[in-house]
């Protein structure tokens, strides 16, 4: 396998784009990217595209030749890949392993998701397809619903607190504030997450992440082309990809999302780490209880201790391991397929130094994205050169 | 919406049926064809008696489906409603709601037993699917 670096990373805007669609959003990331590393659409070998559901969203399938044809890279193979919320850092990880194969020099990985061309029960119905539709969404489980439950079961189990789940929230909102491509710039405080209104007990509105559109485009190349075209660019050190049972109950341990473990470590043994030497992670955060079981399930607290750990701020910039310093999908918004590839693009500009008040100086970074409830994860570990 | 999906999915819905692995006794609900503990693809239908216990549960409080919706699978349920994972006395787990009980007497652990409910109403003219709820 050759080693694949990042040279080259964009992203739109997270929010509501209601002058663009999802081609327009796809196209202002991916074209970004390719003027980041600094070079032409035709040197452009393979695209990844992760997306949801362009069908569900807006009526639009077959973006394995759509997405090309409008950013000018003419002709060339391109993949669609889906994995719910995973689709983003799905397609990273096919594009990984296409230029560490050999097979191409130069990808592009991207995700998009256009999720405000429909209304909040068609997006809430495209988002249950990613549970087991029959025996979850058809009995009445939502994806609030589903994770709420896994966080009633981490209170009962381990004591974690409402306030503890809220921390989570705050911390994100605070982290998106320096975030110029951030959905929200909102300070929030525990009272006001405590004060919104129930989803499903015991998660409440400001518990979630929102609904958002937003596209997310990153250039990877083989170290040689890297090499030549890059002078700083970030190593993709490891990359994790396992699956699990896609309905919740089918889990042995309802707490551990095994996906997240295995993913985690082919990761850190591919790229000779363990948790203790990842300086910056971005996690996925598509409620709180999700930041706090991620933040177990990849090592940085123990089972049960996460409430805790993140109360006590080892995971806000300045602390042991800053998390989510990009906003996470709970204040970055959670363009579905595009998230992802922007948590990797919050590591690339954390180890670049790029991230404005954000920084944090780190040099090994690790995101972690999930689909579903966990039926599906990918951990990636980057690092940069010693400066 | 077609009839034949509601119907043939009648064993599963309306009798617990699952199934039991003939290697090595495992048994699955939903059934599975291909047992996950051993590898076996032989497998006997197998009737759950339908108690169980709360794992975990949340209260729905927001309506998911879309009331002008005549295609829409996921059904207009009355909010708020409570949804749980419910362990099977045999040992497997499901998705479902409780009924017949006030929200503050819902608590983990409590001990629950299948009810013959309504689950689905897919549209003003779609098939009316049934199946389990607990209490
Ligand atoms: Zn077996």
């Amino acid at each position: 396998m050759r080693k694949v670096a990042i040279i080259g990373v964009g992203m739109t805007k997270f929010g509501q784009h209601w002058e663009k669609d999802m081609v327009n959003l796809a196209v202002e990331a991916g074209t970004r990217a390719i003027h980041d590393a600094g070079i032409h659409q035709k040197d452009v070998d393979v695209l990844y595209g992760g997306t949801m559901s362009g069908g569900l969203f807006t009526n639009q399938e077959h973006l394995g030749s759509m997405l090309p044809d409008y950013l000018g890279f003419k002709n060339i193979p391109s993949v669609r890949v889906e994995a719910a919320c995973a689709s983003g850092g799905l397609a990273l990880r096919q594009g990984y392993i296409d230029i560490a194969s050999g097979a191409h020099d130069i990808a592009v990985v991207g995700g998009v998701e256009k999720m405000t061309d429909v209304g909040s029960h068609s997006v809430t119905k495209a988002l249950a397809t990613a549970a087991d539709y029959e025996r979850e969404a058809a009995f009445g489980a939502t994806f609030p619903g589903l994770y709420a439950m896994m966080a009633r079961l981490h209170m009962h189990k381990f004591k974690t607190t409402e306030e503890q789940l809220a921390e989570v929230a705050v911390k994100n909102h605070r982290n998106a504030m320096h975030n110029p491509y951030a959905q929200f710039h909102k300070q929030i405080s525990v009272s006001d997450v405590l004060k919104s209104q129930y989803i499903a007990d015991p998660l409440k509105l400001l518990d979630s992440s929102p609904i958002s559109d937003g596209a997310a485009a990153i250039v990877l190349a083989s170290e040689e082309t890297a090499k030549k075209l890059c002078d700083t660019p970030v190593w993709i050190a490891g990359s994790g990809h396992a699956t699990d049972t896609i309905s919740l109950h089918d889990r042995e341990d309802l707490l551990t999302l095994n996906a997240t473990v295995k993913a985690a470590k082919q990761a850190y043994t591919q790229a000779k780490l363990s948790y203790k030497d990842i300086q910056h992670a971005e996690v996925h955060d598509c409620f709180t209880i999700a930041e706090l079981l991620a933040i177990e399930d990849l090592g940085f607290a123990a089972k049960g201790a996460s409430g805790k750990f993140i109360q006590e701020g080892n995971t806000s910039i300045g602390g042991k391991i800053p998390v989510n310093t990009s906003g996470g999908l709970k204040a970055k918004g959670h363009p579905i397929g595009a998230t992802g590839v922007a948590q990797a693009i919050e590591a690339v500009l954390q180890l670049r130094g790029d991230a404005g008040k954000r920084n944090t100086g780190a040099e090994t970074s690790l995101a972690h994205n999930v689909g579903g409830s966990g039926g599906t994860a990918l951990v990636h570990i980057f690092t940069r050169e010693k400066r | 919406m077609t009839v034949p999906k509601t119907w043939r999915r009648i064993p599963e819905l309306y009798n617990l049926q699952g199934t039991k692995c003939k290697s090595c006794s495992a048994l699955f609900f939903p059934g599975r064809e291909v047992c996950v503990k051993c590898g076996s693809i032989s497998l006997e239908p197998y009737r759950f008696q339908g108690k169980g216990r709360v794992v975990t549960f949340t209260i729905i409080r927001s309506q998911i489906s879309d009331p002008e919706g005549e295609n829409i699978d996921i059904p207009a349920r009355e909010i708020p409603y409570v949804l749980a994972i419910v362990e099977l006395a045999e040992g497997p787990m499901l998705t479902c709601q409780i009924v017949d009980t006030p929200e503050k007497d819902v608590f983990i652990g409590k001990q629950v037993d299948m009810v013959f409910r309504k689950i689905v109403e897919k549209g003003k003219r779609g098939v009316i699917q049934y199946g389990y709820k607990f209490r």
